[in-house]
Formats: C-alpha cells, sequence, structure tokens
C-alpha cells in the first residue's frame, strides 16, 4: 500500500503535465493556419484539461485537505509544478507545436494503456478514457510530422528544427523516481522506464515516414518534477492563473 | 488566405447512429482524404453526431442546374400515388 502523498504526488503529476500542454495548446485557439487546423488544436487541449481535471481532483481528494481541481490549477505557485519540462515549452512555429505533441502523446498513449491497468481503480478509469484521447492525438501528431517532414524544403526545415528544440525534454518522461518507483511498488504507477523502448519505436517508424533523421542525444533537461522549471512556466500561469488571482474564487 | 493556396474542399457526410444513412453535414479544407477525415472529426462530430464518416472532394460532385428544375422536378407533382400513403406503418418502424 502505498503512502497518501506518493499518490497525492503521482496523481499531480499526471495533471500537472495534461493541464500545461492542454492551456499550451489553447494558446493556438484563433492563431492556428487555418479553422480546421484550430478546431484540431483546441479538441487536444479540451482533451487534455478534461484530464487534468480527473487527475487534479483525485490529487486534492487523496490529499484531503478540501482543494479542489481548481485549487491546484489556479492557486499553486510555479515552484509547487510538478509537469514536465516538455509540455511547458513555448509554442513557436506550428512545426514545433507539432514536435512537442507527437513526442508527449506517443509518450501519453503507452503510459496511460499500462495506467489504465493501475490497481487503483480511480487511476485505471481516468487512464482508461484518456487512452483513446491520447491515440488519436497521438495520429494526428504524427500525420502532421510526416507532411512536414516530407514536405516542401520550408516545412521540413520547421519540422526538423521544432524536433532539435524539443527533444532534449524527451528523457525526463521515462525518468523513475522514488515516487514513481513507490507508487509502481504499489501496483498503482507505472514503470515508466520500460515504455522507453516500445517509444522509441513509435518515434523512429514516423520519423522514417517524414524522412527525418533522429535528433542527436544530448545533455537531458530534467528537473520539472521537483519544481525545477524552465523560465517559460512562470508567464504560462500568469496567463492561466489571471483570473482567480486578480477575482478570487470567481465563478461563472 | 487566396484560393490557389487553398486546400481543396471536401463535403462531409456522418451517419448519426448505426442503421441510418449518412447524411451531409458540411464542407471543409483539406489536403488530401486522410486530413479530411481529420478535419470532418475536429469540426463536425464533437458533440457526438456520429459513428461514421464519408468525405467527398466537392469537384467530384455534380450538381443538377437549377434551371433544369421545371422539366427535372415538376413532373413528379401529380403523381401522386407513388406516395405510400394509402398503406398504415407500423408504429415500431422508425426510419422509413
Amino acid at each position: 500500500m502505498a503512502k497518501a502523498s506518493t499518490l497525492f504526488t503521482y496523481a499531480l503529476r499526471l495533471g500537472d503535465d495534461s493541464l500545461i500542454i492542454g492551456q499550451r495548446l489553447s494558446e493556438w485557439c484563433g492563431h492556428a493556419p487555418t479553422i480546421e487546423v484550430d478546431l484540431s488544436l483546441a479538441n487536444v487541449a479540451l482533451d487534455q484539461i478534461g484530464q487534468a481535471t480527473h487527475f487534479l481532483a483525485l490529487a486534492g481528494a487523496i490529499e484531503g485537505k478540501g482543494r479542489d481541481a481548481d485549487a491546484l490549477a489556479f492557486k499553486r505557485d510555479v515552484l509547487d509544478f510538478t509537469n514536465c519540462l516538455l509540455v511547458e515549452q513555448p509554442n513557436g512555429d506550428f512545426a514545433q507545436t507539432i514536435a512537442r505533441q507527437f513526442l508527449f502523446s506517443h509518450y501519453q498513449a503507452l503510459l496511460f494503456g499500462e495506467l489504465a491497468q493501475s490497481k487503483d481503480e480511480r487511476f485505471a478509469a481516468i487512464a482508461a478514457k484518456a487512452a483513446k484521447e491520447v491515440a488519436y492525438h497521438a495520429n494526428l501528431a504524427s500525420d502532421w510530422v510526416v507532411r512536414l517532414g516530407d514536405g516542401t524544403d520550408e516545412s521540413r526545415t520547421r519540422m526538423d528544427q521544432g524536433l532539435q528544440w524539443m527533444w532534449r525534454f524527451v528523457d525526463e518522461l521515462f525518468v523513475m523516481d522514488e515516487v514513481d518507483a513507490a507508487a509502481q511498488k504499489a501496483g498503482v504507477g507505472v514503470d515508466k522506464a520500460a515504455l522507453r523502448a516500445a517509444w522509441d519505436q513509435r518515434i523512429d517508424g514516423v520519423l522514417n515516414d517524414a524522412t527525418l533523421a533522429r535528433p542527436a542525444s544530448r545533455r537531458p533537461a530534467l528537473g520539472g518534477r521537483k519544481g525545477h522549471h524552465s523560465e517559460h512556466l512562470g508567464h504560462v500561469l500568469s496567463e492561466m492563473q489571471f483570473l482567480q488571482r486578480a477575482y478570487p474564487g470567481a465563478v461563472w | 488566405m487566396s484560393d490557389a493556396k487553398d486546400w481543396p474542399l471536401w463535403e462531409v457526410f456522418i451517419r448519426g447512429k448505426g442503421g441510418l444513412s449518412h447524411r451531409h453535414a458540411g464542407s471543409i479544407h483539406a489536403a488530401d482524404a486522410k486530413m479530411a477525415i481529420e478535419h470532418a472529426r475536429d469540426t463536425y462530430t464533437r458533440r457526438m453526431e456520429g459513428v461514421s464518416l464519408w468525405v467527398v472532394p466537392s469537384a467530384q460532385i455534380t450538381a443538377s442546374d437549377p434551371a433544369d428544375s421545371g422539366p427535372l422536378f415538376e413532373p413528379a407533382e401529380d403523381k401522386i400515388y407513388r406516395h405510400p400513403t394509402f398503406y398504415s406503418i407500423p408504429d415500431h418502424i422508425k426510419h422509413i
């Protein structure tokens, strides 16, 4: 049986990942290359924010101090966020956004596939629903990686640069720290390190179709799970949390 | 965006549920059939509208000429015996 503090952190990390990439994707709303792509990105964003709502509500329930999903999303400061660094990276151009989504959605697809088997049925239920959503996200992003990579000289260059930007944040996805290990030992969490081989296979397959080279390994950027974030997350939060900071408790 | 750079137009048809026909829902722009299905899904099935999608390049649809509507459609107006109104339809037949 895992400690409540372990499961709280475990749920919080899952929720923060989905919340921050959902917020990032929402920045595209009204700015995407076409109205259809605008809707595609907004749909992915809404799926992610829905997942965040479930995981953060679960975290709050496990914690038992009266914090709901909104309190966890809007009333924590940057050092208390436990998302991985990948999801907070800037949108850049469309290709950079697609690169981030491609790497992250394939990770989520593998993760939720395993988490749906969790002994803790609360985690399993959220993961089972989310697995279908992220399977679509992974397909959509892969499709764009191939279109842009195997497209024009310009789209290929941009897709390549987007992957180069995001690649240093990949290793963090698969790190197993003491929280992950304890959650896994209790039969609740997933052995993320064991997902890497399947992830590599998926990514390499798409990159091959896209005629793109896998970016060279670089010193990985780590620390998001401990609250050591890039300078970008504070700016994400300042926009996301503005309303609750300016008008505490506002509802509509 | 100029017309020359726009993706081609596709017509979207959605089957609402098993047993029903696909019905025209609207149109979307897409570079090819695969993208058209994705865009149709993201644009027209966000509120559980369907269980199946068809997409057809708009350019592949041949429409009747409105100027021909007289010869095409008016001859049917006095053929009332073609309507199945002389039969009673059992209550449990939903879609006819």
